[in-house]
């Protein structure tokens, strides 16, 4: 098992009940779930592989493909959609040539959608990373994504 | 006991003189929403000046006072003087500001918005006084963009933990007889009375009982929860002690979203404050109440503000909901009698418990006592956080307290994706529980979203039931096939190849959902649908019959053009088109080729803000096929 599994593993106690905060923890570290992960994660709280893949598949948060260098994610929440957060995502997935939930060949960006950021009133607003940007529009987002290598 | 009034006693004398301020006072307003239109920049800017001018300031961040569209906000308290708070404040304003402000010794009124003091000043109107806050009754949101999340003392100094402190001094019984007879009904949708469900946990056979704090704020467009723990988390916290207390608890857990980072931190450093001035632990406050929390984050998954499917994710499972009974209140949480409370329910109990249950019954009416607080999203000139009294009519929220539309007023959703779509005969519609109930609406968690002429009604609907069916947990079959036909049938009518029998099937489809589904999920995902279909049939029939989509949006549908007249030909349309769709020499009006097109809005937008002309570009309903 690879030291940082093991450092974060140690941090929780082998209740059932750590499964979900033991596998935020590794994506924060990672970036996403590994097969190699879910070994550990399945000896160390004592609950079977697949039980962890049924419980980590079940939501939106976890991945298990290695992320790009810069996250992108969409919010498709409603105030953006009615102001055109769907023609971003379109715009992007064209313009980066990948489907949401993949990641670019060169592992510069991956791209996502979020129900909601929480910034309704400021949208649509796409996050790059961590910075949140607001009032976007598909011109505005084409320069932006240039500043991120 | 004694020990916290000393506390108190001391956060008052430093809130004083903090307020008496012999040195002016900064506040940036640096929740999420202000962070995202830029208030982290003009903090440092500020930051700067200070140094570079050698003035002394306190420099204070905020929470959310509420009104987004004002964001960024700075204030400038002076000494002496009253608050004044500036609005859409950019890099440049902000030196004219301070400028004004520690130079010239007069506010830079020309971009004030509104003053905090009691009597007139250099001809800024009294904050609230501003058509957007008059109507407002500021209970749970007292607190917001007022007082520094971070510092316990500031919370302290403005009667915090009293409302707690006056519920160690009664019997549990008598804290739920308060809250009874204030009338409270959980904020998180359903509305149940909250004494109800309390007492059913206390009586509750167990010796360990939990409550749970639901900050699991899935619904899109709704940002009431965030805005609150990011700027007054100790409100929420003295609430979960209360109940807790009344119950019995002595464990609590805040199970809220991941995508909350910063609401999260505040959370943390409100609990370490806690635990340093003896309010969570052992024997707290001198009293035999012991309680602690812990923080849960969600992972992402809608379903899971439902108290089973919660509980579920808290143990580790996938977060899927359970039959009931029995309900949570006499077996949840590892199978012990559990509570789950919304955080606005959560904040409202310190304001019900410190002034009485007598002084809460003075809002609100009969049935539906007290103030809700909503987010007012979507096609409204003034967006933001809102907190009014139950029973205001929807026309005040939309037309006072948000200013209305820029174009003409279509529909209203209320309760987020589960809600109903109302159109403008509900205008006078007062919101209150059951009020929303009889028009096939609900309540919901709060979130308010207004729609204009420019937004498609069908779309509208198929973009709320997407949600929901991905959302579904897939448990039951009412949930997981039907909301997915239903899916299928709003997008065949989109793209305009709807049948009138396809309306039929629908209303069939939903009013089955809603029989047949196990959870709250299943059982209202149907309601856009169906009030769309009851009050917006028109334009269901628009898109079957005349393949027309009057708000322009669905894009099948729709077709882009260049209006010859107005076209200067300055070619930034073509500069921008990804698919060489627009051509045409400089100087003369461009020609697009509608076969090429792919309808990305990049020509649209480009020539509304950066081209010569402006406007030259539409988008409009295309041609009845044949």
């Amino acid at each position: 098992m690879p030291e940082p599994i093991r450092t974060i593993l140690a941090k929780h106690s082998r209740e059932p009940d750590e499964l979900i905060p033991v596998l935020q923890d590794v994506q924060k570290e990672y970036g996403y779930i590994s097969a190699e992960s879910v070994r550990g994660i399945s000896k160390y709280l004592r609950i079977s592989e697949n039980t962890i893949y049924g419980v980590s598949s079940f939501y939106a948060q976890f991945r298990f493909t290695e992320p790009g260098r810069h996250s992108v994610k969409v919010c498709l929440g409603t105030a953006c959609h009615v102001r055109g957060g769907a023609t971003l995502l379109e715009m992007l997935e064209r313009g980066l040539g990948i489907h949401c939930g993949e990641t670019t060949e060169d592992k510069r960006f991956g791209l996502d959608r979020v129900a909601c950021l929480g910034c309704c009133a400021l949208s649509p607003v796409v996050q790059i990373d961590k910075e949140i940007y607001s009032r976007v529009t598909v011109n505005k987002l084409t320069e932006q994504l240039k500043e991120y290598e | 006991m004694n020990k916290l009034k000393k506390k108190i006693n001391l956060a008052k004398k430093k809130w004083e003189e903090f307020v008496d301020n012999r040195e002016p006072i900064i506040y940036v307003g640096a929740a999420s929403c202000g962070r995202a239109a830029g208030a982290l920049d003009l903090l440092s800017d500020i930051n700067r000046f200070i140094e570079e001018n050698r003035v002394k300031a306190k420099v204070v961040e905020v929470g959310c006072i509420g009104p987004c569209y004002l964001e960024p906000l700075v204030d400038v308290k002076m000494p002496g003087e009253p608050r004044v708070s500036y609005n859409n404040v950019t890099a440049k304003t902000l030196q004219n500001i301070l400028k004004a402000h520690f130079q010239e010794g007069i506010p830079f009124a020309k971009a004030a918005i509104g003053h905090f003091g009691t009597n007139s000043y250099h001809d800024i109107p009294r904050f609230y006084e501003l058509p957007m806050l008059k109507p407002q009754v500021r209970i749970v949101l007292r607190n917001c963009g007022l007082i520094n999340p971070e510092d316990i003392d500031q919370y302290l100094a403005v009667d915090g933990y009293q409302g707690l402190m006056k519920a160690l001094q009664m019997p549990p019984d008598d804290v739920i007889g308060v809250v009874r007879q204030a009338g409270l009904r959980g904020r998180g949708g359903a509305g149940f009375p909250t004494f109800k469900k309390w007492t059913v946990c206390r009586n509750a056979p167990g010796e360990q009982k939990y409550l749970i704090c639901n900050a699991d704020e899935g619904d899109p467009g709704a940002f009431m929860n965030r805005s609150l723990i990011e700027s007054d988390p100790h409100a929420v916290l003295e609430g979960m002690l209360i109940a807790a207390y009344a119950i019995g608890a002595s464990k609590g857990i805040i199970y809220i979203r991941a995508e909350y980072p910063l609401a999260i931190e505040r959370l943390k450093t409100a609990i370490a404050q806690m635990r340093e001035y003896g309010l969570l632990g052992t024997k707290i406050l001198g009293s035999n109440f012991n309680f602690d929390i812990k923080i849960k984050e969600g992972a992402g998954a809608f379903v899971c503000g439902e108290e089973t499917a919660l509980i579920g994710s808290i143990e580790g499972k996938r977060g899927m909901p359970k039959s009931r009974p029995p309900f949570p209140a006499i077996s949840g949480l590892h199978g012990c009698p559990t509570i789950i409370n919304n955080v606005e329910t959560m904040g409202t109990l310190p304001n019900i418990l410190r002034n009485g249950a007598e002084w809460y019954t003075k809002y609100g009416k009969e049935g539906n006592r007290g103030t809700k607080t909503f987010s007012l999203v979507g096609k409204i000139r003034r967006p933001g956080l809102i907190e009014v009294q139950l029973g205001t009519p929807l026309r005040e929220i939309i037309f006072d307290i948000g200013g209305g539309v820029q174009k003409t007023f279509k529909a209203i959703q209320t309760g987020g994706p589960s809600g109903g779509c109302l159109s403008e005969e509900f205008l006078d519609l007062p919101v209150d529980y059951e009020s929303l109930a009889s028009v096939g609406s609900i309540m919901g968690s709060g979130g308010l979203i207004v729609m204009d002429e420019d937004t498609c009604i069908v779309d509208v609907a198929k973009y709320f039931l997407d949600f929901t069916q991905k959302e579904s947990c897939g448990k039951c079959v009412p949930c997981r096939v039907g909301t997915r036909h239903m899916v299928e049938l709003l997008d065949k009518i989109t793209h305009g190849e709807g049948t009138a029998d396809d309306l039929l099937s629908l209303r069939n489809l939903g009013d089955t959902i809603k029989k047949g589904a196990l959870c709250g999920l299943g059982q209202t995902a149907p309601n856009p649908v169906l009030t769309t279909l009851r009050y917006f049939r028109n334009e269901y029939l628009e898109h079957i019959k005349d393949q027309r989509c009057r708000a322009a949006v669905c894009k099948d549908l729709i077709e882009y053009r260049v209006i010859k007249e107005k076209c200067t030909g300055c070619q930034s349309c073509v500069r921008v088109c990804p698919t060489g769709a627009i051509t045409g020499p400089r100087s003369e009006p461009h020609n697009l080729d509608v076969t090429k097109c792919i309808k990305c809005r990049s020509c649209y937008e480009i020539c509304r803000f950066d081209a010569i002309a402006g406007d030259a570009i539409v988008i409009r309903t295309a041609e009845k096929r044949s």
